[in-house]
């Protein structure tokens, strides 16, 4: 296949960016997505030029690493990390827009590169059970009903990505929130920081400077890990819940 | 020059930690003899932890919450993202929850056989002994596990053991450990007790007066050189899978932090022993950058075969039930598709070898479920293996449902790493290594389900409860700077080198150089060994390293995120590592585990372990880059797992 | 309480959310009255004053009305403010857009921003056609509403003005209904096409409700 790659290259977060344009020969309908800009980068280096980075590891689709937006959706045409998007979903000829995640609280780093260090703020402000080592009573001590353990395990595959906000028309990390609160808030082991966590989550999302919620759907349809929308709601309630007790 | 394989032999290595006494009473008694810290004193501790998987991770949070002063590195944006997310099966645990037999003594035996009788009885009792705490520390974090109707936690059994002691999580079992690590590491970071660096990596050990002081790091962002200085550095890194190229690691996971360290002094122990795993997809052709795993669980129900005629290009469909091989049911009746990892691995080589393969290429063999599908119905397969056919469909464009999977053995996991005493501690003092980076637990090969098994006891309770004694009794006086010797030397022998790979300029990308050792490391130092083999690698990996420096080519600058200069100095430290690999096969002349030597076997083809002679751990001393190293031998003695030769026919 | 309600994203969700369900509520009601426009002058213009004295005698005359005025321009105000400020925040959060442009979400969900804006301005020119008269074509009588309405809907542009103003409550009540079940936590997947069904069926509803009135005007059916 031959392709028209156009790709956003901005060599630091100060500097400005723009789209640039490459020709790539040669793709095979086997290779993933980052293979075929693998491809490109070594005839950059070859050439002299810099290549393109992008954030990528494990390749396998949990590391959640990759991030690119292709043709305006993020992680590409389908509901897959881009780590697992082939080629065989584009066609000889077809041009490729590649952009970064865009949204202020990921600024970029360089070129499709950007930095996902507010998620981390978010899950240290309380995504957590404060449960140290040694203090753990036994697995069965407490059994947790298999809807409760499904639900919580549904919300805890979250990778991590950020493609919901990449989505978000207004870059709102709402979806990638709920995650985390909801699998912790219906286990008996996270009960007892249930209405801190919510609360103390979302205020530092907020802070973050990441978009409120106005409910498109855009981060569910884009999620790669399925995470569905009615999370949001979820964790609305929890926060409801939380701010009526007020528990601070 | 010395030629790199006439190594000499030094002194023996020996654990000296370890109590003597009952196996079952060690653990114990250690934690009993090692010396305290006083709580009040712990903030005055700074430890380094590299790293932050399963290992790292919890060894990070554990000793934060602890009162040390932690600070923590890793080369990726979010401690989240290490390896370790990537385990699927499940983690081992001596519960019990079944009935069904299992007992600390059974998981202690099935991990010291399973291991080829390569590894230390005390270290693997202790495993299998902390393996029940871990499942309990986990539930309490969180840590989503299946669960029956009766909201208790389910098992399943794994791997060809008799018992059913594996834990998991659908097939994301590692994601959710790691998840659970990173959010009680995320709470420590809150708390200020840990300084966390992500995207910065460690270029070199300091040490000073002969103890592990600090490291040298790289943040990759701003291309900055940079030093940290502690009172002890933790090395949690991962393995060294992708000296390999193709692995089923991770694109960044690499052996630099461990290999630096090996260079400053601390021994490293059986490089050679490596697990190629047997079912992972095969590659589609040259542009292919990692290979994807399956879980073995696939083998409990599909069918492995070839057709038994060379060069057959007929679809598979097309092939009558009277032409396949059905190898593993041939060869060994009893446990048929269900033989370790290590054996199903090289029979799908040999027969490939014989021009049997499928695929392109002929790298590859038939899994197949008509069987099973006819057997069961194919909601139940979809019931049972939706997650993993879809994940096949996705990345051949095959239905599974309806063509037979193609799978292929690929590296997976290595048991070789920084030789560590029974408190994970190196030869260097001060410097710890714990997960996949030591050698510890798992001697020739690792059975399923115990990779977490072991990165987790490390990092939540082993070194947490050993580090004390090192700390206690070696206090520091003399604070490190900067301006140090040592430190100075250091930095400048890591900025040199990034400078020289600037500076080459030459025509070779970082990859096509790590693509050709891989290759080579491939078919001298995979699957099968033998002296010939071995001896042309390690007479082609000079040539490379030599062709190395004069060709390569970094583009950019050091001073920005450059990631063709983070690949190529990874790559400078494969093409010495790779040398060690070769001569540890070499001098280890008998077969073990996942180090097949084909000179050393049975009359029917299977592995023949040499206890007579190889009956101890080698522990590799640097000397140099190509220069012969010296070989330290820790023998093993088994006290209470006789040695027996593994059978599976 | 109020604070965290009031400073935080979720909670000023809330805060729309609610007093969108009063607006809502009175909607409803506002639409079931002008319906009686169909049973005659004598009956809608009885109707009128029957608001002006509700609550008699335990309320002073038009107090209960002057209350329910209170508690809607309230709720437009804590609306429109929550969704002004919202808006800005959500504007920086995505200060660059993608090259690459794709229609996102539903209409009804892309257009919720100029619904408001639309619906806001008809709010204004409504009350001041029909309730103060300031604006009103051919003379405004006060105590004659039936009169008042006929008059309105004989203009072309009063006509405009009103349908495309109830076509953009359809849409914004279609999106909005769904959405304050799903910022109040009601949201879940099992009844979500529930709540989705009831949101188009109110949606219709108002809107069919509201625009019957101009074009039974225009038909003739009312005059």
């Amino acid at each position: 296949m031959k392709l028209t790659l156009r790709v956003w290259r901005q060599k630091n977060t100060d500097a400005p960016g723009a789209m640039s344009t490459y020709e790539v020969d040669g793709i095979s309908q086997d290779m993933s997505f980052l293979e075929m800009l693998d491809t490109l980068n070594e005839e950059l280096i070859l050439a002299g030029d810099d290549p393109v980075a992008f954030d990528h590891d494990c390749r396998e689709g949990i590391c959640g690493a990759c991030s690119l937006v292709i043709n305006g959706d993020a992680h590409g045409p389908e509901r897959t990390t881009t780590c697992q998007l082939h080629m065989r979903s584009f066609d000889d000829g077809d041009t490729i827009d590649i952009e970064p995640w865009r949204a202020s609280a990921f600024p970029v780093v360089k070129d499709l590169v950007v930095d996902r260090s507010a998620f981390d703020r978010i899950i240290q402000a309380g995504g957590y059970i404060s449960a140290p080592t040694g203090t753990a009573p036994d697995a069965h001590a407490t059994p947790v009903p298999k809807p409760d353990a499904d639900f919580a395990f549904e919300h805890a595959e979250c990778i991590g990505c950020g493609a919901c906000v990449a989505a978000c028309p207004n870059g709102s990390a709402m979806l990638f929130t709920s995650a985390k609160v909801n699998h912790l808030n219906v286990l008996p082991q996270g009960a007892p920081e249930r209405e801190t966590r919510v609360l103390d989550m979302v205020e530092q999302m907020d802070s973050e400077g990441f978009g409120g919620c106005t409910l498109t759907g855009e981060c569910a349809t884009a999620c790669p890990k399925g995470i569905p929308l009615p999370s949001i709601s979820a964790m609305n309630k929890e926060w409801l819940r939380a701010t009526r007790k007020a528990r601070r | 020059m010395n030629d790199y394989t006439h190594y000499t032999t030094g002194e023996p290595v020996a654990d000296t930690k370890a109590p003597a006494g009952p196996v079952a009473e060690r653990w114990d008694t250690r934690r009993f003899e090692a010396k305290l810290v006083n709580p009040a004193n712990r903030r005055k501790h700074t430890v380094i932890v590299v790293g932050t998987g399963l290992a790292g991770g919890s060894a990070g949070a554990t000793l934060a919450e602890q009162g040390y002063r932690v600070v923590q590195f890793c080369f990726q944006d979010s401690p989240r993202r290490a390896h370790s997310v990537a385990a699927q099966g499940g983690i081992n645990a001596a519960k019990n929850y079944r009935n069904d037999g299992d007992s600390v003594h059974r998981l202690f035996y099935d991990t010291v056989k399973g291991g080829d009788f390569r590894a230390r009885e005390s270290n693997v009792h202790r495993l299998a002994q902390i393996s029940v705490e871990i499942i309990d520390q986990c539930v309490a974090q969180g840590v989503p596990f299946a669960r029956e109707y009766g909201g208790l936690l389910d098992n399943r059994s794994f791997g060809g053991v008799q018992v059913s002691r594996t834990f998991y999580a659908r097939g994301q079992t590692g994601q959710q450990l790691l998840l659970g690590a990173y959010q009680a590491l995320s709470r420590q970071i809150a708390a200020g007790n840990v300084e966390l660096h992500p995207r910065t990596e460690m270029l070199d050990l300091i040490v000073v007066d002969g103890r592990a002081r600090g490291i040298v790091a790289r943040d990759l962002v701003t291309g900055r050189i940079e030093t940290y200085f502690a009172d002890a550095v933790v090395l949690a890194s991962g393995g060294y899978g992708n000296v390999f190229y193709l692995s089923t690691n991770a694109m960044n996971s690499n052996a630099t932090a461990v290999w630096r360290a090996h260079r400053r002094g601390a021994l490293f122990a059986n490089p050679c022993f490596t697990q190629i795993h047997p079912t992972c997809i095969p590659r589609t052709g040259d542009h292919q950058s990692k290979l994807t795993l399956m879980s073995e669980s696939l083998r409990n129900d599909g069918r492995i075969w070839v057709p038994k005629a060379k060069g057959d290009t007929r679809p598979a469909n097309e092939i009558p039930e009277d032409e396949r091989d059905y190898y593993l049911e041939r060869q060994y009746p009893s446990f048929g598709n269900l033989v370790p990892r290590d054996i199903a691995s090289r029979a799908a080589k040999n027969v490939c070898d014989e021009g049997r393969g499928v695929g392109p290429g002929g790298q590859g063999v038939y899994l197949d479920f008509a069987e099973a599908i006819g057997r069961m119905g194919r909601p139940k397969v979809e019931e049972k293996y939706g997650n993993l056919f879809d994940m096949y469909a996705r990345i051949t464009a095959e239905d599974p449902y309806v063509t037979p999977m193609r799978i292929y053995p690929a590296v997976h996991y290595t048991m070789g790493g920084l030789w560590v005493d029974y408190d994970l501690q190196t030869t260097v003092p001060g410097l710890f290594a714990i997960g996949e980076a030591n050698f510890s637990d798992h001697g020739a090969n690792r059975l399923g389900a115990s990779a977490l098994m072991q990165g987790l006891a490390d990092g939540y309770f082993v070194l947490p409860s050993t580090i004390n004694d090192y700390l206690a009794r070696n206090p520091h006086h003399d604070e490190v700077d900067a301006s140090h010797p040592a430190v100075e030397e250091a930095v400048a022998e890591t900025e040199d080198r990034l400078n020289l790979l600037l500076a080459v300029d030459g025509d070779r990308t970082p990859d096509s150089f790590h693509r050709e050792i891989g290759e080579l490391m491939w078919e001298y130092c995979g699957m099968a060994r033998n002296e010939e083999g071995l001896r042309t690698a390690l007479a082609r990996i000079p040539l490379i390293r030599e062709e190395f420096w004069r060709r390569i080519k970094v583009p950019g600058t050091g001073d920005e995120l450059n990631q063709s200069l983070e690949k190529a100095n990874r790559v400078v430290d494969y093409l010495e590592l790779a040398e060690l690999m070769c001569l540890d096969a070499l001098h280890r002349a008998e077969s073990c585990g996942g180090h097949f030597r084909e000179e050393s076997q049975t009359p029917d083809g299977e592995a023949a372990r040499r206890d007579e002679e190889f009956c101890y751990g080698a522990a590799w001393e640097f000397t140099g880059t190509g220069e012969a190293p010296v070989l330290h031998k820790e023998d093993l003695v088994f006290e209470y797992v006789h040695p027996t030769q593994r059978s599976y026919a | 309480m109020t604070r965290t309600l009031w400073d935080s994203t979720v909670g000023k969700k809330v805060i729309m959310a609610v007093s969108g369900l009063v607006m809502l509520l009175y909607l409803v009601v506002h639409m079931i009255g002008n319906l009686k426009i169909f049973f005659g002058s004598d009956e809608f213009n009885g109707y009128a004053h029957w608001l002006r004295v509700m609550g008699e005698p335990f309320l002073h005359h038009e107090w209960a009305l002057w209350i329910v005025r209170v508690v809607l321009v309230a709720a437009v105000v804590l609306h429109a403010v929550s969704a002004y400020q919202l808006s800005r925040r959500d504007l920086r959060a995505r200060p660059i857009t993608y090259v690459h442009k794709r229609p996102r979400a539903s209409y009804a969900t892309r257009t919720m921003r100029y619904g408001g804006i639309i619906l806001g301005l008809f709010i204004v020119w409504h009350i001041l056609d029909l309730t103060t008269g300031t604006v009103h074509s051919g003379g405004f009588q006060h105590g004659h509403p039936y009169q008042n309405v006929v008059d309105t809907f004989s203009t072309w542009y009063g006509n405009v003005i009103y349908i495309v103003a109830m076509l953009a409550l359809g849409l914004h009540v279609q999106h909005g209904f769904w959405s304050v079940a799903q910022t109040l936590g009601a949201g879940r997947a099992s009844r979500d096409r529930a709540l989705k069904t009831l949101a188009n069926v109110l949606a219709l509803v108002l809107t069919v409700g509201f625009i019957s009135v101009p074009v039974a005007v225009m038909t003739g059916v009312v005059s």
